[in-house]
């Protein structure tokens, strides 16, 4: 079985059986892997090269510029830090730019939703809030698009980290200065001849990692807040059953929220819904897959037809009528797959475009009519679906998303003390993070799954964003019943609040959340983040934002365990730092571990060890 | 009888076969943790190249084996049910007449141990791991006749598209 989910299971088969090839098939055509590319010691970053390390200690031990595998595996670490970053702050850019837009009324459908949000943070940007919100919200664009180029100074959102954390990041001399700034440093240092001692590389690492953490990330995350509502607890549905056989079904699948907020609205749309009947459907059926799918479940309740892996089999249920794409984490494959059925898979982000993909380029300016426009174009694609090829195997599962910040402090009765005394107590052991991707070398969702029950059978609180916390919504985690297969001191405390165990806290950029809430906790406790019983993990990670993502996580002084080997491994300078030095620079490391129970354990561990750190 | 064959037109230089042999003789098998061991693994095969081209070479385990001829302490023989020229760690003396005679230079002196090292084509493997490691299908595993018959239908295509143009002359470059 390659997923922990039936439907998937069934429909690789059927895909199998149709001559369909697969991310699993892929990954077996690729194997072996490269053994220079999994140990990062293959070096193409000029035309001298490429080179490569010999691993096993003989010759070549050197680049032809004199780079050993420190620097080479540093410089690609880096590398992948910035590409990381670089996606989260770009959609967060974007975002900033709606935002801007929406303020001068040049976006019909885009408003201003979460009035006092934007107060609360035009006010953290020194921005005179008794005016129209959409004065305030135009100066807080303009305020938030400085932070990215940025000459001088921190970024402002860095202020919101305890006193001690932002000390540590002085005295490293990591505090990020703007948020492209970092990743373009990055970029340069690790040219040929620049930067060339690994360790230095692996600090400014830290420095453009946070830069998307308590950067891009968050601007994505509170300025879409701002724009379309800050999330608050929501029922609805996850896994492939949520697509229906007698309904146009339609998925977003990508990262950002802008073009899906406006899918949501045109799925309502009462002439579209006639016009879909007209075609012999009896509705419109929306969902979404990956973040982008997260964001309108946080807000709208939107169901979820699934995380990373269950793209490709999406279509293959043959009930697909169109796959509407934004950016990140879309499979080239889709387009391939999709000729097989109906199904049309519709690019809409001008920087990411795919070979036989229909493009309907979405521009927030004309959001809502280009939205029409695409879903009227899925409509008509309804009477072309083959019935005889439908197979949806699997009944949805309940589930509860929409744990923002904001959300939580007011099912906790309006503060974090209830949270912060079960945690005094020991009712609540501690708070583990575990986010990230899907990754074919790990059978679907179960690291994800797994380590999620035993986190929650020792009474950690698990918060979950991304393909994480789908997984986890698929086996009914995110119902407050799931409380029942916590330990006695978590289950007491959800059910008093009638909680879940596991809080979906919204998409990859939301991560960003996490680090509010944990400050939020390190604040009310005058401690520093990395004295909490906090743990991270990312059991299935694949993409270079989770790489972005476990190195600002660490740099925030949260112990992070990977999943899945990172390509490192070719120095042992750079894995001692990671997993070892960065304890005594930052106060939290890097371990890598494969077994999800294991990895839970050493999470375990170390909240274990930091609860007697406080006297707890 | 089987070997290892090379298609000298696929070989790209990536060396995958050079790593995964290395971590086919380690004690781990696994090349995360293959990287770590004391001592390291070695590969058999070494890639090297020449113009523009790139070979890998291991032992051709050869039917008239000059190393087995040369070596003094009977530590190298040639099997006659396989094929190969096996080599007995306890009797090699590190004399290195082997390796001086090889004309490939496919034996490889291990200072640290005083042995040599070379191919065993990885008796405990359906596929050598070099072969199941070539991305571009560069190494071949197979019969000696089946690997000729193939050369031989592949020339006969070449030969008989040239003459009948029922293929571009591109086709042959």
């Amino acid at each position: 079985m390659k997923s922990m989910e039936k439907s998937v299971n069934i429909l690789i088969e059927k895909a199998e059986n149709e001559g369909i090839e697969l991310a699993w098939d892929r990954l077996k055509k690729q194997e072996p892997q490269c053994g220079f590319g999994l140990l990062g010691i293959c070096c193409r970053i000029c035309n001298m090269g490429p080179c490569r390390i010999n691993p096993f200690g003989d010759e070549p031990k050197k680049g032809v510029c004199g780079a050993t595998a420190d620097v080479i595996v540093a410089r690609n670490l880096g590398r992948m830090i910035a590409a990381g970053a670089a996606a989260h702050s770009d959609h967060g850019r974007d975002i900033v730019h709606t935002l801007l837009l929406a303020s001068q009324g040049k976006a019909r459908g885009y408003e201003i939703k979460d009035e006092a949000k934007l107060k609360v943070i035009a006010a953290e940007f020194k921005i005179d809030t008794n005016r129209d919100k959409n004065d305030v919200a135009k100066d807080l664009a303009k305020g938030v698009m400085q932070e990215f180029g940025m000459e001088k100074g921190e970024i402002q959102f860095i202020k919101r980290a305890p006193a001690k954390r932002r000390e540590i990041w002085e005295k490293l001399g990591i505090l990020p200065r703007g948020i492209d700034r970092e990743i373009v440093e990055m970029m340069h240092r690790t040219h040929i001849g620049v930067d060339n001692d690994y360790a230095n590389i692996i600090l400014h690492g830290l420095r453009t990692s946070l830069s998307d953490g308590w950067g891009g990330s968050m601007v994505a995350t509170e300025l879409s807040d701002i724009l379309f509502g800050t999330p608050k607890p929501v029922k609805s549905k996850v896994n492939l059953g949520v697509l229906k056989e007698d309904a146009v079904n339609i998925i977003v699948h990508g990262h950002e929220p802008t073009l899906s907020e406006m899918i949501v609205l045109a799925s309502k749309d009462p002439d579209l819904i006639a016009l879909a009947k007209k075609n012999g459907a009896k509705g419109i059926n929306l969902s979404g897959m990956c973040c982008t799918g997260n964001e309108i479940l946080m807000r709208k309740g939107v169901p979820v037809s699934g995380n990373f892996l269950n793209q490709e089999v999406a279509i293959i249920t043959g009930a697909v009528e169109a796959i509407i794409v934004d950016v990140q984490c879309i499979m080239p494959s889709l387009t391939e797959i999709a000729k097989c059925y109906h199904t049309d898979i519709i690019s809409t982000s001008p920087k990411a475009k795919f070979t036989g993909a229909l493009h309907m380029e979405f521009h927030e300016d004309k959001g809502e009519d280009i939205a029409k426009k695409i879903v009227k174009k899925a409509i008509e694609n309804f009477p072309k679906r083959n019935k005889e090829k439908v197979l949806i195997p699997d009944k949805p599962v309940e589930m509860y998303a929409g744990f923002s910040v904001e959300a939580i402090v007011e099912a906790l009765g309006g503060k974090l003390d209830p949270l912060i005394d079960a945690i005094k107590a020991g009712k609540i052991k501690g708070i583990a993070a575990v986010v990230g991707c899907n990754n074919p070398k790990v059978k679907h969702d179960q690291s994800h799954v797994e380590m999620t029950k035993k986190l929650i059978e020792n009474d950690i609180l698990v918060l979950e964003t991304g393909c994480v916390a789908i997984a986890a919504a698929k086996v009914g985690l995110l119902v407050p019943e799931a409380s029942e297969k916590a330990g006695n001191g978590l289950k007491s405390v959800c059910k008093a609040f009638g909680i879940p165990p596991v809080l979906h806290m919204g998409s990859c950029v939301d991560i960003s959340r996490i680090l509010v809430a944990v400050s939020a906790i390190a604040n009310a406790l005058g401690v520093d983040i990395s004295d909490l019983p906090v743990a991270g993990a990312a059991p299935e990670w694949m993409s270079e934002k989770a790489v972005s993502i476990g190195t600002y996580v660490i740099a925030s002084g949260v112990f992070t365990v990977l999943g899945t080997v990172p390509p490192v491994l070719g120095s042992a300078e750079v894995v001692d730092l990671l997993t070892n030095g960065a304890e005594g620079l930052i106060g939290a490391k890097f371990a890598v571990e494969v077994d999800p129970i294991k990895g839970a354990d050493l999470m375990i561990d170390h909240i274990k060890a930091k609860r007697k750190g406080l006297g707890l | 009888m089987k070997g290892i064959f090379i298609d000298i037109e696929k070989c790209i230089g990536c060396k995958s076969c050079e790593i995964y042999c290395a971590v086919s003789h380690s004690a781990s098998k696994q090349i995360f943790s293959a990287i770590f061991e004391d001592p390291l693994p070695a590969e058999r095969v070494k890639v090297e190249s020449y113009n523009a081209f790139s070979i890998p070479i291991q032992c051709r385990h050869c039917e008239e084996a000059p190393c087995v001829d040369a070596c003094p302490s009977g530590a190298l023989s040639k099997e006659t049910e396989t094929g190969i020229v096996a080599m007995d760690q306890g009797r090699c003396i590190g004399c290195w007449m082997c390796a001086m005679v090889c004309p490939f230079g496919a034996i490889i002196p291990k200072m640290d141990s005083k042995v040599i090292i070379k191919c065993d084509r990885c008796p405990d493997l359906d596929e050598p791991a070099c072969v199941n490691a070539c991305p571009t299908n560069a190494l071949l595993f197979g019969e000696l006749s089946e690997v000729m018959k193939k050369s031989r239908k592949k020339a006969a295509q070449i030969t008989i598209s040239a003459i009948k143009k029922e293929i571009s002359i591109g086709g042959l470059i």
